[in-house]
């Protein structure tokens, strides 16, 4: 068996409230993970503040959007070595207290990516507003149908990968909006997802990167993908050379 | 029958473009790859306008009866429209391997970064 060195993923933009902070959770949680905070471009002390917290920091030169900023994160844990990766989101919501939930599954074998959902039984009794649970729910059911499989959360960034999944997203990720799309394309390339129930903290700064505007955007651009992803082939990852 | 004039003057309109294609190939300003859609929208144009008989017999193929040189119109908006879907494509290879870049770029420079050094 490889070594179980363990990375936790933090991409994040203009949280230079929040990121300190997240990063010192996941060291108190304790799980023996190095911490990784990709800067997408904030203009504000972001990476600064996640230096000086002690996570090593990837800059990209301008913003890519979240699907861009966490493929960056799971290409540094490729190229690192890392065998787990988890990934929380920098402005705090996903509490690293919740990461052993994630994280045994996938160092029992029992999956290659599992996913934290607050929609699982046994979860939040989370409730976000009408228009966004319809939304969820609408996804989540599309996406159970598509990979055969309930699904109860299609959105949650929230997540802790083996090898595979780490070198299937650092190869392909979905540009922005991506959740959807990824666990559509972990089941596809045959890879085991597994949803648990977490726990999400309300937003302490910032706001969800989906505004009312751009939500509509977001319906009919994930639906466009995952409806042009029926008709794309995939391939299968190749095994650890 | 096409009116003569509308033949000569869209003849000359697209022996201009393929002219001005070409010399933008020539100073370097437009990459032949492409300026091959280009210059088929011009090539294409000039025949249908210079040979007038031939645009008539398309125009009874598809049922314009009226007025031929619409379907010049209709031809070249179907070839602009080809162009634009053409580059369309172009960004969006280009906008991925613009993202690949910067990943990239950041990578290395956490990697070239001295330890304890902080990112700027």
């Amino acid at each position: 068996m490889p070594e179980r060195r363990g990375i936790a993923i933090v991409p994040a933009y203009r949280e230079e409230r929040a990121i300190g902070g997240v990063i010192a959770e996941i060291r108190d949680a304790d799980l023996d993970l190095d911490v990784v905070v990709v800067d997408d471009g904030s203009s504000d002390g972001t990476a600064a503040a996640a230096h000086a917290a002690g996570a090593a920091v990837v800059r990209l030169p301008f913003n890519l959007g979240i699907g861009g900023a966490v493929q960056t994160g799971f290409k540094y844990a490729l190229e690192h070595g890392y065998h787990l990766a988890v990934r929380l989101d920098g402005d705090g919501q996903h509490l690293p207290g919740e990461l052993p939930k994630l994280i045994a599954p996938v160092l029992a074998g029992e999956a290659d990516i599992v996913v934290g959902s607050r929609f699982a039984e046994g979860g939040d009794d989370y409730r976000p507003p009408l228009a966004r649970r319809l939304g969820i729910g609408l996804f989540a059911r599309i996406v159970s149908l598509l990979v055969r499989q309930r699904v109860t959360d299609t959105t949650s960034g929230f997540q802790a990968l083996n090898r595979r999944g780490i070198r299937l997203f650092a190869a392909d990720y979905p540009h922005d909006y991506p959740e959807v799309e990824a666990t559509v394309m972990v089941v596809k390339h045959q890879l085991r997802l597994l949803e648990v129930p977490v726990r999400m903290r309300e937003r302490e700064h910032g706001r969800s990167s989906i505004t009312a505007l751009r939500s509509l955007y977001y319906v009919v651009k994930v639906l466009l993908a995952l409806f042009v992803g029926l008709f794309r082939r995939y391939a299968v990852p190749l095994e650890e050379r | 029958m096409t009116p003569l004039r509308i033949s000569i003057a869209a003849s000359v309109a697209s022996v201009l473009l393929i002219l001005v294609v070409l010399e933008l190939i020539r100073s370097r300003r437009l990459r032949e790859r492409y300026a091959l859609l280009w210059l088929a929208t011009g090539v294409v144009l000039l025949v249908l306008s210079a040979w007038r008989g031939g645009l008539n017999t398309i125009a009874g193929w598809v049922g314009v009866t009226g007025y031929p040189p619409a379907v010049l119109f209709a031809v070249a908006t179907l070839f602009i429209l080809v162009v634009l879907l053409h580059y369309s494509t172009v960004i969006s290879r280009l906008s991925d391997q613009n993202s690949i870049l910067a990943q990239r770029v950041a990578l290395l420079e956490e990697r070239v970064r001295p330890k304890g050094e902080a990112p700027d």
